[in-house]
């Protein structure tokens, strides 16, 4: 994408376009990423609920795999994930390791 | 018909906001500002104006009040003093960075510590280069003309910018003139209405304020902001010839006082340059070509203008009433001597630090000033270049 001349810009930053953010992959940010063990998984949408990135994607009603473009590894889901039987469905792991 | 009244400073300007009415005011108490804003406050309680009045717990809060509120689409309003203004600090930057058109006097006040209340202008100068656009106010009647015309400067559709009306702490907000008002009608139709530009309330086009800007796009915006400050002189040269039709004053950027054809002259901001100008009266009855500069638009600084103004003299004494520390000259100091660098010949540039916290400004300082600039236009001599005045050893 080719940046913007300053001349082109809107005044004071403000950003006239509704939904940009979609175009801003925060996932680069990551430093740890959640890893999902379906297996432990109980449908609970704890993750869905506290995920302030809306990462977590839904697919018929049920909890699908994470949305790697926008999460930022907070690790919020993983802390809030009950687990089944004391299993954590929601792992946090270093990237790149 | 303009009215002829006897008023303080801070009433004067309280009268202009009253007669521009605007949407907007969110507001803290400060001396020696209090009693502007109580005026004020007293005019949106009685029904004077349709202002909504946010009352606020700091001026930190209050200035915040006023990007949200001007983000919003509102023609917004605040005033403050001191250790007020150094509350507003990182919020004044949010609000010039994202081009809201608010408007604020600003009585100027010292900075503690040692705490104190009384007028120099150590806030103003403190905020001199945070993106908003300063007027300065030699009387009651320049702070109110000034915050009239503050308006039409600020919402011009190339500017955008916040406005800072300063004028001293009680030598002019709590000392009573004569000024002229002119007609609620006249104010009315001058100020206009007010043009909205992407305002936060039209939900048929959603926009957002205050986005994060990264390494590449940060210095884009700040070009285009540097890129604003340089049309604003021509649009305060513009609403003033507007405003001398309808009251008959004249404003510049700058005034001069029998600068002209003046050898030896002074730089000096708001009501001092009215004492001065007294005793340069003196000096040229005595024969002593002596003249005077009093910047009016402060920033964004006129500065080929005002070298333009000053280069043909020998010796030029800058007042500042206020000290930056660890620097080497005094604020104002160091833009006038920016002013006239690039110039072959010029003046002879002093500084004196005069009137901190209050200290009387007597016209034996100017007088002082004055014989010493004459020694150095004759001898090209000088012996110290920055130093207080009006102070004990």
């Amino acid at each position: 994408m080719k940046l913007k001349g300053w001349k082109e810009l809107t005044p004071g930053a403000v950003v006239t376009e509704a939904g940009s953010a979609l175009k801003f992959k925060t996932g680069s940010w990551r430093a740890f990423r959640p890893r999902w063990i379906e297996e432990n998984c109980i449908q609970c949408m704890f993750c869905w609920i506290y995920c302030p990135d809306m990462a977590i994607k839904v697919k018929d009603g049920k909890r699908a795999e994470f949305d790697y473009d926008y999460c930022k590894g907070c690790g919020i889901c993983a802390l809030e994930c009950p687990g089944k039987k004391g299993n954590k469905a929601i792992v946090m792991e270093e990237e790149g390791k | 018909m303009p009215k002829i009244v006897a008023v303080t400073g801070n009433e004067a300007v309280a009268e202009a906001l009253r007669q521009v009415n605007p949407d907007v005011c969110a507001a803290y108490p400060i001396t020696p500002q209090t009693d502007m804003m109580q005026r004020f406050a007293t005019f949106a309680n009685n029904g004077k104006v349709k202002t909504e009045m946010i009352l606020v717990e700091s001026e930190h809060s209050a200035m915040s009040a006023c990007v949200g509120a001007a983000a919003a689409g509102g023609r917004v309003i605040t005033a403050t003093s001191s250790q007020g203004m150094a509350l507003m600090w990182e919020v004044l930057f949010i609000a010039s960075g994202s081009r809201l058109p608010i408007v604020m006097p600003l009585v100027n006040r010292a900075l503690s510590a040692p705490l104190n209340i009384h007028g120099d202008h150590s806030d103003g100068m403190g905020a001199r280069d945070c993106g908003w656009i300063q007027l300065w106010s030699e009387n009651a009647q320049e702070a109110y003309d000034n915050a009239i015309q503050a308006f039409r400067i600020a919402e011009h559709m190339d500017i955008r910018l916040p406005v800072m009306i300063c004028l001293d702490g009680f030598i002019i907000s709590h000392s009573i003139e004569r000024i002229e008002y002119l007609d609620d009608d006249t104010v009315k139709n001058f100020v206009g209405e007010y043009k909205q530009l992407n305002p936060l309330l039209d939900v048929e086009h959603p926009v957002s304020y205050g986005p994060l800007i990264l390494p590449d796009y940060y210095m884009e915006f700040r070009r285009a902001q540097a890129e604003v400050m340089t049309k604003v002189a021509d649009v305060v040269l513009n609403v003033a010839k507007d405003f001398e039709k309808i009251s008959g004053r004249k404003y510049g950027l700058f005034e001069t006082y029998r600068l002209d054809d003046a050898e030896i002259g002074l730089v000096i901001l708001n009501s001092a340059a009215g004492t001065s100008k007294d005793v340069i009266d003196e000096f040229r009855n005595r024969g002593i070509k002596a003249g005077l500069l009093k910047p009016r638009l402060y920033r964004p600084f006129p500065y080929e203008e005002v070298g333009e103004a000053l280069k043909h003299l020998k010796a030029v004494c800058v007042l500042d009433r206020a000290d930056a520390f660890g620097a080497s000259y005094g604020p104002l100091f160091m833009d006038i001597a920016s002013s006239i660098y690039p110039y072959k010949d010029k003046p002879i540039l002093i500084n004196k630090i005069y009137g901190l916290g209050g200290r009387d400004y007597l016209p034996e300082h100017a007088e002082l000033v004055l014989n010493e600039l004459a020694e150095i236009a004759k001898t090209g001599k000088v012996k110290t270049f920055k130093e207080y005045i009006g102070v004990r050893d």
